[in-house]
């Protein structure tokens, strides 16, 4: 029985991490952008990309799977996802990066506005671009100022993946909890959350070690 | 001819004048002190010549070369305004220093991007290289840091700080170098070696403008005086003139606030 769960405990989490990793790999650059339109001299741009920041930020990430999967069904009468576990998933995933990358344009909007102007003046006055400015001066201080932050929403991430069962996506706890159902079983349930431990453990170790990597100077 | 001459500078921001025609030219070896009450229009002046600031108005040239003239309608590009940053430096109050580099780092960087430029770097790069660091070190060991090369900003004093963002101003050669209180960020003993550095660089015969509150310095280092108050320069003159005797009663008024 052991084997059993452990099996789909583990495919099941082979999903999470799934969604773990294409999450961040969407949302972090997807940020940058959302991040710049918030700092868009131009009110026409700015306004728009806060309003949809605020939106996002304000409601619940349940909320918003479940709007962006029935949505397109229950308000436009054409359901995109159609009824197979890859719309589902895909579904899901666009609303994590939406989500997420909102979160992290957020920080990273404070990461590049918390950079002093004199940095930047600095190296204008040495005759810099402002491109060269930009990767020889700023970025390195922004990726200081940010790793902190951007590590707690990645730690969070790996357990809001669990949010994706409430439109069916078969992670792990959608796995752990069928056990109940077809054996009587509640252990597989609690079991999973050595998962989740195990790997935001080994998250906070490698987020430190980034950290003490960029230790060598203070902003 | 004079190597910098500035013709009735103006700066504006929105409705308010903040440069109302400012005028001066110095010499090759000159060593020239603004003085004035806060808000008269010190830094702005500064910013302006370093294009940190467009001016409103006004033309400045240098070694007959025009780098900005208003009545040139074209408007200056990036480019162009870059360029003519290679003439001037600056040296900030906050020093500026690049936080990520070592004291070395920031005196080496932007000669090693210039350098890019430079149509032999392909074939040459290291060779060139080798003369920025070689050059770098040796900046840094004038203002008194040899021994600090390896050092981080944060591992600095305010005014060890300082001595590098002198030497990082002074690698890419510039024509005039520009201080803008270069002193009011540092703890009182720690000005000393920031001010023996400058009178160091006006014994060699560096071009400098600096924008000072210290008054015994202004008047032992600089060739001219210029006290700049309401967005002009009010008085003008040896430092031992405008500074000892002034003609005008808001430069008397300003002194006395310095007086002990």
């Amino acid at each position: 029985m052991f084997q059993t769960v452990l099996l789909s405990l583990t495919e099941g989490f082979g999903k999470t991490l799934e969604i773990f990793a294409l999450t961040l790999l969407g949302a972090l650059p997807l940020g940058l952008i959302i991040a710049f339109g918030s700092m868009n001299r131009f009110k026409i741009i700015s306004w728009p990309v806060k309003l949809i920041i605020w939106v996002i930020r304000g409601t619940p990430l349940m909320l918003q799977l479940i709007i962006i999967y029935y949505g397109p069904g229950l308000i436009l009468g054409n359901n995109w996802w159609g009824s197979g576990a890859s719309g589902r998933f895909t579904a899901a995933m666009i609303a994590f990066i939406f989500n997420y990358a909102c979160y992290f344009s957020e920080i990273y909007r404070g990461g590049i506005e918390g950079v002093p102007k004199g940095q930047r003046e600095a190296g204008q006055v040495l005759g810099m671009t402002n491109t060269q400015i930009f990767f020889r001066v700023t970025l390195l201080q922004v990726v200081k100022r940010i790793i902190p932050p951007i590590g707690n929403e990645v730690i969070t991430l790996v357990k809001d993946t669990s949010l994706a069962r409430i439109i069916s996506v078969y992670e792990i706890i959608w796995n752990g909890q069928a056990f109940i159902k077809s054996q009587g079983l509640i252990w597989p349930l609690f079991f999973t959350g050595l998962y989740y431990l195990l790997f935001s453990g080994a998250l906070t170790l490698l987020l430190g070690w980034v950290e003490k990597k960029l230790d060598y100077f203070k902003v | 001819m004079a190597l910098l001459e500035v013709k009735d500078l103006r700066k504006n921001f929105d409705s308010l004048q903040v440069l109302k025609g400012v005028s001066f030219e110095m010499d090759q070896g000159e060593t020239v002190s603004i003085i004035g009450p806060s808000g008269g229009g010190k830094t702005t002046l500064l910013r302006c010549l370093n294009f940190l600031e467009i001016p409103s108005a006004g033309s400045i040239r240098v070694k007959g070369e025009t780098l900005f003239d208003s009545a040139d309608r074209r408007g200056l590009s990036e480019r162009e305004i870059r360029q003519n940053r290679l003439h001037f430096g600056l040296v900030f109050q906050n020093f500026n220093l690049f936080p990520q580099y070592t004291a070395l780092g920031n005196v080496s960087l932007a000669p090693r991007l210039q350098a890019k430029e430079r149509p032999d770097f392909k074939a040459r790069r290291k060779e060139i290289f080798d003369q920025i660091e070689e050059h770098s070190i040796e900046l840094l060991r004038r203002v008194g840091l040899g021994d600090k090369l390896n050092y981080y900003p944060h591992q600095l004093s305010g005014g060890q700080q300082q001595r590098v963002a002198i030497a990082r101003a002074l690698a890419l050669t510039p024509d005039v170098l520009f201080f803008d209180e270069p002193t009011s960020a540092l703890d009182p003993e720690l000005t000393g070696e920031v001010l023996n550095v400058i009178r160091q660089l006006a014994r060699e015969k560096m071009t400098m403008v600096v924008v000072t509150h210290e008054m015994s310095f202004a008047e032992a280092v600089s060739d001219q005086v210029l006290f700049i108050d309401g967005g002009v320069i009010a008085e003008q003159g040896p430092p031992a003139r405008v500074l000892r005797a002034p003609l005008e009663e808001r430069t008397r008024q300003f002194l006395r606030g310095y007086e002990k």
